[in-house]
Formats: structure tokens, sequence, C-alpha cells
């Protein structure tokens, strides 16, 4: 983990230092550190001269700006009609079976975060899910249980 | 460059107007009145509440008449079949999500919303209540200001007003869709963030989601106590604002019916804060002069210059939070509402052979601020809580209303005696650039004993509603004790609003102002425009109520601070001289550092 406010002054040398700049720097430090704490967006309003409420508000508006903190992989299943059809509450029911959470919690190991999501675009292939950047389409229990096996082991 | 102009019919009738007018001002040029709820004159447009749609030829969709400029030809019609159904299913669709509990509301009578129910004759939940789904919390744990989020219908006035008129972006949109909301970081409660208790989201909000705390049950209650002895006093900008909230026009000067009707609600002696204005103008003048003095003559590096006024709690709670390292340059001296309330449980009980336990002190003040103010730790010099309840100048004309009177047929009455006489020095302190007006005349005056060199003692360079304004007055052929300050062109700013109180603040930062005085007040206009005054509120209402404090000044026939004989004979009996250890003791205080985010 990069220290917060060298991240944040490396984006300023690129991005500048007005409003502009807002997001790509809390992208960069949840790309680092997967979730933004209190202090960090203090940080952030402090650099650009904006409020914390604004910072806040602007993170809460995007899915993927996460204000709590989230395991080291995060999960997201798509709920949108098509992967619902597809059966997406059988992939739901597994991944909650295997991790023993329930959604929007975090293992205890600080490993898995469950949630679900919108549509990611793979309404062809659903259902699908998405373990940080990368997606995973056509789930079946098994194949499931398969991948998070190897995240387990990772 | 020429204006361009365009034509347009509204309703069928012409309209020349010029280009950039919204279909919404363009109708009001023809009388057409086109309900808002997000619009207001003091901020930028936002659009998002969709009340003011019309319908125009052509167009597919309704446009927004607050956000849509006119065009040349256009055909708008402002109340057709097809707008009529589509605000009505506006206002249904906003009131699915608010907690419609109007009969226990404390905005009840007062609301935009309810005002457009009723217009729109909505009868019966025609959507799906939300409301109770949402589990939406209160926020009253502030001294001054409620948040309850089940009334809001997002409109964003309080974000906008937070931003645009406070540069402090206390109140965010956060979350989107149907969890969005407005709320502060992390969604404290409003205490404990960098909010200065201004109030102006309370008097910008359309319907009960944010609401003064208010203090009238507290107020009856020992008003109808016979073992206590209940002080009133009256802030300079509720004598000109009270009248609108009872059914007066703005601009209706007040003061004697004010006086008549806490007489008659029962306050054992209505005083004045513009006492206690007149007192802060000694202790302030002197200050600055001292101050002067020090910097000027003894070269000691320690006095801080520029000097700031230090009568507006917003400000200073606004200082503390962000301009920590200029708190050395704030007057010391208390605000006259805390000046008032250290003396009333001091000198006046003591005048009056009463206890100090038996003495409360309300305020009546046209702003929130004062409400946390007056609840500071700072406080408390008297020994007990020097001012009891705050209340606000809709606060009052509530208790006149729950009281019965015809506020208008009242005659005007005087104030008691003691601490109930003002000069028109004190008045001005409602408007901005009252302050530093009245601590002008009465410091020149000291220093040459002549006048202000200002035709009529108006010095008109520091009034009005600009911003920021600046003035510079040439100090010339001074008394003898006073050599020091000959030729010196004695320069001073005034800001008004919290944003215009950063940009003055900024220009000092950078080092690109040389003044030696800086008069600021939180809200737009000054105390006439304070957070706690009727509603609506725009610059045309603030001009009035300006218009009037000025005829109040010119009424009187004492209009400088030290001509206030009940000023002058305070200090004689009880006070010693300004800037004397009683004063210190009583008059004046400290400011913190608080957190900047």
């Amino acid at each position: 983990m990069t220290d917060v406010k060298e991240l944040i002054q490396g984006k300023i040398k690129t991005f500048g230092n007005n409003r502009t700049a807002l997001m790509p720097i809390l992208q960069a430090i949840v790309e680092d550190k997967n979730h933004l704490d209190e202090e960090d967006m203090i940080e952030v309003a402090d650099a650009l001269d904006i409020s914390t409420a604004d910072v806040y508000g602007t993170a809460t508006f995007y899915t993927f700006l996460d204000t709590i903190p989230r395991g080291k992989y995060v999960i997201r299943v798509c709920k949108t009609i098509s992967c619902h059809m597809a059966g997406k509450d059988e992939i739901f029911d597994t991944l909650k079976d295997v991790l023993k959470i329930k959604e929007g919690e975090t293992t205890p190991d600080k490993k898995f975060t469950l949630l679900i999501a919108n549509c990611m675009g793979w309404c062809h292939k659903g259902p699908v899910m998405l373990v940080n950047d990368d997606i995973y389409t056509e789930l079946t229990k098994e194949k499931v249980i398969d991948i998070i096996n190897e995240y387990q082991e990772k | 460059m020429g204006k361009f102009e365009v034509n347009l019919k509204i309703n069928d009738l012409p309209v020349t107007i010029e280009e950039g007018t919204t279909i919404l001002d363009a109708a009001q040029k023809l009388n057409f009145r086109i309900p808002t709820l997000c619009h207001h004159p003091d901020l930028c447009v936002a659009g998002n509440c969709r009340v003011c749609v019309v319908e125009q030829t052509g167009a597919k969709t309704l446009p927004a008449a607050c956000a849509t400029p006119v065009a040349e030809g256009m055909e708008i019609f402002t109340n057709s079949a097809k707008v009529r159904q589509a605000r009505k299913h506006v206002v249904e669709l906003l009131l699915s999500e608010h907690k419609s509990e109007c009969t226990s509301c404390y905005k009840n009578g007062k609301c935009e919303l309810q005002e457009l129910a009723i217009e729109y004759r909505i009868s019966e939940d025609t959507f799906l209540k939300l409301v109770e789904e949402k589990g939406y919390t209160i926020d009253d744990l502030s001294p001054a200001i409620i948040k309850d989020d089940s009334k809001c219908i997002r409109c964003q006035r309080c974000v906008r007003t937070c931003t645009q008129i406070q540069s402090i972006s206390a109140l965010a949109v956060i979350n989107k869709g149907d969890e969005q909301k407005i709320a502060t970081f992390l969604d404290k409660p409003m205490h404990s963030v960098v909010c200065t208790n201004c109030g102006q989201c309370v008097s910008h909000c359309p319907t009960g989601a944010l609401v003064e705390k208010n203090y009238i049950d507290q107020v009856w209650d020992v008003i109808n106590d016979p073992n206590l002895h209940v002080v009133v006093q009256t802030a300079p900008a509720v004598r000109i604002g009270l009248g609108e909230e009872l059914e007066l026009s703005p601009g209706d000067r007040v003061t004697g019916k004010m006086v008549a009707a806490l007489r008659r609600l029962g306050f054992n002696s209505v005083l004045d804060t513009d006492f206690s204005a007149d007192l802060t103008i000694m202790e302030e003048g002197t200050e600055l002069l001292t101050r002067l003095k020090k910097a000027l003559v003894d070269k000691d590096e320690s006095v801080k210059l520029p000097m700031t006024t230090s009568c507006s709690p917003g400000w200073i709670k606004f200082i503390e939070h962000k301009y920590p390292e200029y708190l050395d340059n704030v007057s010391t001296c208390k605000s006259p509402q805390q000046m008032f309330g250290a003396l009333a449980k001091t000198f006046y009980a003591e005048k009056k052979g009463l206890k100090a336990e038996k003495v409360v002190s309300v305020s009546i003040m046209p702003c929130t601020a004062k409400k946390y103010e007056a609840d500071r730790p700072e406080m408390r010099d008297s020994g007990y809580k020097d001012v009891d309840y705050v209340l606000t100048t809709r606060e009052l004309a509530a208790m006149v209303r729950q009281a019965g009177m015809d506020f208008s047929a009242l005659e005007n009455e005087n104030y008691d005696s003691i601490m109930g006489k003002s000069t028109g020095a004190a008045v001005i302190f409602g408007s901005t650039g009252g302050v530093m007006e009245a601590a002008l005349r009465t410091a020149y005056e000291i220093v040459t004993g002549r006048e202000v060199p200002f035709e009529n003692l108006n010095i008109m360079p520091v009034r009005g509603l600009k911003g920021v304004k600046e003035a510079k007055v040439k100090i010339e052929n001074v008394k003898p004790e006073w050599g020091f300050l000959e030729g010196v062109e004695l320069s001073c700013a005034i800001a008004h609003g919290l944003a215009n109180a950063k940009i003055l603040m900024d220009k000092v930062k950078a080092g690109e102002a040389d003044y030696h005085f800086i008069e600021i007040m939180a809200c737009p206009g000054g105390c006439l425009g304070g957070g706690g005054q009727p509603m609506p509120v725009s610059d045309k209402i603030r001009q009035k109520r300006m218009d009037a404090i000025y005829q109040e000044d010119e009424s009187l026939e004492f209009r400088k601070s030290h001509e206030n004989a009940e000023v002058q004979a305070i200090y004689k009996e009880f006070l010693g001289e300004p800037l004397g250890h009683k004063s210190h003791e009583l008059l004046h205080t400290t400011y913190k550092k608080r957190k900047k985010y």
C-alpha cells in the first residue's frame, strides 16, 4: 500500500489540483487499498480544496468507489434480468454457502466480499460474476466452487 | 455588446424579452406564475424537481421553465391539460417519498410542498408511499438546526446554499437512485461537522427537512413561572423582519409593536440588544484604537491587524474551522447578545435587586447560530448560562400568533430601562456594513473630536448588497493624545455571506490587502438576511429590509454609540472604562481552533 498523500500528489501532477482530478484520485486510492476511509477522503478534500461532504458524495455515487472496508477479492454477482433468468439465484446461494457470508458481508479473514451488481453487459453469457476486475461467465454451481477454491489458494 | 431580444408567445400572448431569459422569468413578465420548488432566486439553476414543466409546441417532452432559455418563435403553454397532469404527477411522486405529517410538522402552513399539494388538489396516494421503507433518521443533536430526511424532496437548495452562498458545502448529495439523500461527510450529525449553524439552509428549504430547533415551549414555561424574572432582548434586525412573518410587508418597521407584543406575552422586562450593540462599539472601537497604537507606535508584533469583528457567531465558527491562524485577529469582544446576557445576570440583577439565579434571559435573534453561540461553554461569565434561550424572528412570530394578538393593530410602546436605550449606530448592526459604520462614527470622533466626514453621518461606501466592500477614511487634525494617527488612512473591508468572507480572507492570507479593520457577517445582507428571519428571502427583500434599517437609524435622536446615556451610565456605575477589568471579565471572550474538515 502506497502512502495516500503520495498517491494523491502523484495524481495531482498528472491531473492538476482542481475538481476534475477528484475521480482519478479516488479511483487510484481504491485500486491501491480497496476502499476509501475517512482519513483518505479528508486528505483528498484537503489536496483539492473542496469539502469532505463533496468527496463523500462523489464516492457514494459510484458503486466501485467503496467507502467501507472490503475483502481482498470483491465478488459482484449480476442481478439483472438475463442473468436472473439464467439462474443467478443458484450462483448467489452457492457463494453464500461456500463463503459463509451474506450479501454485503466480508469473510472474517478479509479475503472475500460478496455483493450484488447491476448489468455488466454480458447478458448473452449469463449468469456472470466479477471478481475484482475479472469477469466469469456462464457460471454453474460447480464452476463457482472451483473459482473460489482457486482464489482461496492465491 | 448590444443585447439581443427574442419574440415568443406564452399562452398565446406575445412577449419580447432579452435573450437568455428563462421561460419562468418571461412568463412572470406576463404575470403567469409557474410553480417552482428547486428554483430559488439566490441560487443557480438546478432543474431537478420538475414542478415548473411547461408545454412547448413542437417539443416531444415538457421542458422545465426554470432551466430553459427562451428562443425566437417559441410557443409556450403554462397551464395546458398536459402540463397540469404532469405537474400533478410530479407533486404526487414527490409526496410518495415525503413524510406527510402536516399537522404535526413544524413547517405546517409555511411549506412550499404543502402549498403545491393544495394547489393541485392532491387527495390520495396515487403512487406507492415509499417513505416508510426508507428508514430515515432525524438529526436533532445540534442546538440550532434539525435535519429530518423523511421530509426532504432532494431539491438541493440547501446544498447549493451551503456551497454558493457560504462556500462550506457541509451538505452534499450522497448515494444515488432511490437511496439518494442530502447528507454531511459520512452522514455524521450536523453538530459534529464543519457547519457554522448559520441556518441559510433552513431559510432556503422549501419543506420541513431543515428547520431551526425551536424553544417556544421552554420560553412559555419560564414566562409562566411566577418565581422567575424573565428579561428579553431583541436584536437589531428583528424589528425590520418580524412584520413580514405577521402579515405585514418586507421593510415595515415594527419596533414599537414588537415591544408591545413582547410585553403582552408576559416578559418581565423588554430590553434591547441594541443597548449592548452600542456597548460593543465602545469596547470594539477602543480595542481597534489600542491595537493600532500598539502596532503603529509600540511596534508590538504580537498585535494582529487587520482586526475583524466578532458579532456573527456563524463567522466565528467559520474562522475557527477554516482560518484558525487568524483567530488572534478577531476582536475579543463578545457579540451584543452575549454581552447583554452576561450583564443581565450581573449588573441588571444587581440594580433590580434580583438574585441572578432567578433571572432568565431570552433573546430574539434573526439567527440560528445564536442558539449555538449561547450554548458555547465560554458564554457563562455571569456564573450562569448568560443567555438561556434564543428564539428566531420566526419563533417570536409564532408566539405572537399563539397569544392571539392582532399584531398590526398594536400601539407602539417603548423599551424598558435599564439596558433598553440605544442609538442609530446600534440599529445598523442589522445590516452588512453596519458595525463598521457604527465603529467609524465613534472611533473617528474619539480621535479627532469631530463627526465622521460623511454627509449626515451616513457612511455610504460601506452600505449596500455588494459582496465585498472596501472603504478608506483619512484621519486628520487629531487630538494630541492620538497624534500617531495623524494622516493615517484607515483601510476597511466588509464582507457578508461566507463565500465572500472566504474571498476576503484569502486576499488577507495572500498578503494582497492592507486593511486595518474588517467586518464580516455570515449571512447575505448581514443579520437582516439571517437564517432565523422570515421566508422567503431574496435580494429584493433584503434591500427592503436594509432600507428600513437605515430609515430607523435616521429616525433616532442619537446616532452614535458613545452618546447612549445608558452606556455612559454603565461605565460610570459598573464597568469603569472600555477594556477595563470588569469588561474583560464579562464582555470579552476567547476562540478555539477547530478541525478544518
